[in-house]
């Protein structure tokens, strides 16, 4: 009998090998598929070095991408923390494709193994192929021979245009990362390449063609008076679609040095930056969703008799250093743990359902005591983003367990106060502040194109829409100013507007500070 | 069943070109970081690898960035212990930032980049070079080198290239229909097995006849036709390709008479050590001779010259004899480019530094490509001497060389980070002098 037992393991040792993956992989799809009814990409799961590991974080975690310096220097210094022991290298690494394709390191065990194939290979993959900004803004299966094109694209300019040329265009480019996504619209699918050859080709020829003297309108003779230089304002910024968020297509389109294989690299910058978007924005769900599953999946394997005790311990106590969370005056606390906060939201959403409190009764009518677990966990997943779901599902138990408190900042102030803690009275700012915390729209700068006179002085004229007076760091605003005259080609000003009260708070233009 | 792929045999240093970018982009902060370790460090340390601070200028990647300590923020955080609404918690003081971040105040600052030692070798030795390394004189006269050029239909048998002999025979072979050893077979066996039978009728007597023609035919065939013909066979062919003559070698001088202390002679030892680096890293077929005197000179070999004592009285002629005497002996100034160093600390027998001067002016300064001396000088010497004329006997008696021949550079070293500027100063890459015809 306890031979019969024995075989029922998926595997034994620590050591793994395909066949030991490959069974652990089927167990897990039987778990994932029929009992927490995922729905994944296919799987590609690839076997990596820890130096291959380190690669594929200086490349900001894509298997394909262009030769940059900055490239070099994260892995430099990726390499050199990983050397000294700072912090150890993932476990895995899994890319938002289709296939979805997932990194294992080689250096894992077998309980490792599994466990971070549950976690990747079917928690964020299921998370990346049903969550609507995934869905939405990202083409899974199209990343990856896009960056196929992008990378010869790139090596092809490199050799015509010299390496120098093209990365003071990127250098520009990445500057402005952070401004070069849409925010409230979807981008335009990826194209293929023939589209792409097309479109290069009409804007060629259009460049070409272009002249200004066929403008049709006659000039205004004499004085202009304010009435109709605001209605030509007016109407110039309805030609260009102003005001604009997305700087970096701005510069693209409009750019009056740009030639357009620059352009091309302005497009390349900004279709990554935009396919990373929603990973910044579902941090916490995403880890949130690839932990709970995980953690389940190993619990049912041990019912199953499917793993030894001892391969359950040690993929737990992995668990349990992932979602560990220090207190904020512990000195290793570095910021809230998306693993942490993601699972314990998630196994609340369980409880919610499964074992309600009366207090969840009032606070979540519609799932306390219905048992739906897992259809509402599904439907979580799929339907929001980490500061709709913090909104929705923070309960009044997960503030106490975490014991959460708000303290506000105000610059002028000596002290910071406690303004909120893990009471009936606090519960409501805590969550609001926390879900806000998580919008990473409304905590990233708001910098956008407002003006820009093309027959005048070719000025560009940005706008900072200041929100509760944070300013600018000034000698990284300056420097990326004068990224953005590199691209625009003639001076470019920024204005600092407080959303609350329309007031300027500062002005600042690379003609003063030197292009 | 998951697709799996074994990435790990992928070739490896995937961000090779990256770091090669990024090492380019920050070469001007990583040749200063270097310069000044090897300042401070010992100077046979250059030969090694380095950390250098991460540079900061030119690898900066500026983005617009909230400013610290402007506007309201709130911070959710968690494990509160004792704060009730209302508590009022001190900011750290100023330049500290907001406290949440105090913890993991490990920034870019203290982050050391380690350079392999090709890389600090190439940082360190760059723009320097020997001057005039090909002799005007000799341009003409070339040495040769084989090279590889595709492949010729004659040639010795050392040269026979297989593998391309080997697919023209087959092609041949193919073409021609050369029955293959597989098909003659077939028939011989297929012979046997009909003789083997006991009573073969008619037809089967007809067909082993048949067949014994058939072979017949075949056999013959693969007689005419060779498996391997001479039209088949092709040669490696080999280009001389002229190299222009680069024969090189550096005589080093030094000093270790007891006027010598022990600073002089670290001093000395610490530029040729440097020059030893510079020459070995450059020039991969350069002779290095080392000659050290006290009242008489011989040569040595390397590890002798660098760390073992000798002292004694001081003629520096002896050195020049010697060294002249090699020349004459091995290296014959037609066919190398010959250069000298000297480090001395200018003391001298009486009468002997006009000696040296009259042999240098005499027969060295025309075998010579370039002939440097160095005086290792006391450092309250540096503030009586200046850059004068005035000095040691030897230095006095080599101003006189200096005034006649472009080709001879003399400098004073007194401080240990001297040595790196006088070094570059005179191996610094400079257009060709133009004075020997």
């Amino acid at each position: 009998m306890g031979k019969a037992t024995t075989s029922k393991l998926l595997f034994q040792s620590s050591d793994w090998n395909f066949k030991t993956l490959s069974r652990a992989y089927d167990a897990i799809e039987t778990i994932a598929l029929d009992e927490l009814g995922l729905d994944v990409y296919p799987n590609q799961l690839e076997i990596i070095s820890s130096e291959q590991m380190l690669d594929a974080y200086s490349s900001v975690g894509m298997p394909l991408m262009y030769q940059h310096w900055s490239f070099g220097k994260r892995f430099v210094y990726e390499e050199h923390s990983y050397r000294k022991g700072h912090h150890g290298l993932a476990y895995e690494l899994v890319i938002n494709s289709n296939p979805c394709i997932t990194y294992l390191m080689e250096e894992n065990t077998m309980a490792m193994q599994t466990l971070v194939t549950a976690h990747a290979a079917f928690g964020h993959n299921h998370f990346f192929k049903n969550n609507y900004l995934f869905r939405q803004w990202t083409d899974a299966s199209a990343i990856l021979s896009y960056m196929e094109f992008a990378k010869k694209y790139i090596a092809k300019c490199e050799e015509r245009h010299g390496t120098s040329a093209v990365e003071a265009v990127l250098d520009s480019a990445h500057a402005l990362m952070d401004q070069g996504v849409f925010r409230y619209r979807r981008p335009p699918r990826l194209s293929s390449k023939k589209e792409q050859e097309r479109a290069r080709e009409r804007l060629e020829y259009e460049e070409q063609t272009y002249s200004d003297l066929w403008r049709t309108l006659p000039r205004t003779t004499g004085r202009p008076n304010p009435e109709e230089a605001e209605r030509d304002a007016l109407e110039r910024k309805k030609v260009l679609n102003l005001p604009e968020e997305n700087l970096l297509y701005f510069l693209e389109k409009n750019s009056l040095t740009l030639e357009p294989w620059q352009r091309e690299l302005l497009r390349i910058v900004r279709v990554i930056a935009q396919y990373f978007y929603p990973q910044r924005q579902t941090k916490v769900m995403n880890e949130g969703c690839a932990t709970y599953v995980h953690y389940t999946i190993i619990n049912r394997l041990f019912d199953q008799d499917k793993i030894s005790e001892g391969a359950l311990l040690e993929m737990l106590h992995s668990h349990s250093s992932v979602v560990f969370q220090p207190h904020f005056d512990d000195p290793r606390f570095s910021g809230l743990n998306p693993y942490a906060l993601g699972f314990a939201l998630m196994q609340e959403i369980e409880r919610i359902c499964n074992h309600p409190t009366s207090e969840d009764r009032d606070w979540f009518p519609q799932i306390a005591g219905s048992g739906q677990w897992r259809e509402t966990l599904l439907d979580a997943w799929a339907n929001h983003r980490d500061e709709s779901f913090i909104l929705q599902y923070l309960s009044p138990h997960l503030i106490r367990k975490f014991r959460l408190f708000l303290l506000t900042d105000q610059a002028d102030e000596k002290y910071c106060e406690v303004a909120s803690i893990h009471n009936e009275r606090g519960y409501e700012a805590i969550r609001k502040a926390l879900a806000r915390s998580y919008d990473v729209g409304a905590n990233q700068q708001d910098i956008q194109v407002v003006d820009v006179d093309l027959l005048g002085d070719r000025q560009l004229r940005l706008q900072h829409n200041i929100k509760n007076g944070i300013l600018l760091e000034e000698k990284n605003r300056d420097a990326t100013l004068r990224h953005i005259r590199h691209l625009w080609g003639y001076d470019v000003s920024l204005a600092g507007v407080d959303t609350e009260t329309g007031d300027v708070r500062y002005e600042c233009s690379t003609a003063q500070i030197g292009g | 069943m998951p697709n799996f792929i074994d990435r790990r045999l992928n070739p490896k240093d995937k961000s090779l070109g990256n770091r090669r970018r990024f090492l380019k982009r920050a070469r001007e902060e990583l040749k200063r970081a270097i310069k000044e370790h090897v300042k401070t460090g010992r100077i046979a340390d250059v030969d090694a690898g380095h950390k250098v601070p991460m540079p900061q200028r030119g690898a900066n990647e500026p983005t617009f960035q909230s400013a610290r300590g402007s506007g309201d923020r709130q911070y959710i955080l968690p494990g509160n212990k004792e704060y009730a609404q209302g508590d009022r918690i001190d900011k750290p003081p100023a330049g500290g930032g907001t406290g949440s971040s105090a913890g993991t105040g490990r920034d870019e600052d203290d982050f050391q980049f380690l350079l392999s030692r090709e890389e600090v070798l190439d940082l360190f030795f760059e723009d320097l070079e020997l001057p005039d390394m090909i002799k005007l004189s000799l341009k003409e006269a070339v040495a040769f080198k084989p090279r590889r050029a595709g492949f010729a239909t004659s040639g010795s048998p050392t040269n026979i290239n297989v593998g391309r002999t080997m697919r023209n025979s087959y092609g041949r072979r193919i073409a021609l229909q050369r029955p293959s050893r597989k098909a003659v077979e077939a028939l011989a066996e297929e012979i046997a097995r009909l003789e083997a039978e006991r009573n073969p009728d008619t037809i089967q007597r007809k067909r082993i006849e048949a067949l014994r023609q058939q072979l017949d035919g075949l056999e013959r065939r693969r007689r005419r036709i060779p498996y391997v013909d001479p039209v088949d066979i092709r040669f490696n062919r080999f280009e001389r390709q002229p190299l222009p003559n680069a024969k090189a070698v550096m005589f080093c001088l030094m000093d270790v008479s007891s006027s010598m202390g022990e600073r002089e002679k670290d001093l000395a030892k610490r530029f040729f050590v440097l020059l030893h680096l510079f020459l070995k890293r450059r020039y991969d077929r350069i002779d290095i001779v080392f000659i050290r005197h006290t009242d008489e000179a011989g040569e040595v070999d390397e590890d002798t010259f660098f760390y073992s004592p000798q002292s004694g009285g001081t003629v520096v002629s002896t050195a020049l004899e010697e060294m002249h005497r090699i020349i004459q002996e091995r290296y014959p100034a037609k066919e190398w480019n010959i250069y000298a160093a000297q480090a001395s600390d200018g003391d001298n027998i009486s009468r002997d530094s006009e000696r040296c001067a009259s042999l240098l002016n005499g027969a060295l300064m025309r075998l010579c490509q370039y002939y440097a001396y160095v005086e290792i000088i006391d450092e309250r010497e540096t503030e009586i001497f200046g850059s004068t004329d005035n000095g040691t006997s030897l230095w006095r008696a080599y101003r006189t060389v200096d005034g006649e021949w472009p080709n001879f550079q003399m400098t004073r070293i007194a401080r240990p980070s001297d040595i790196y500027p006088v070094f570059r100063k005179l191996f610094a890459r400079q257009p060709t002098l133009q004075f020997r015809s």
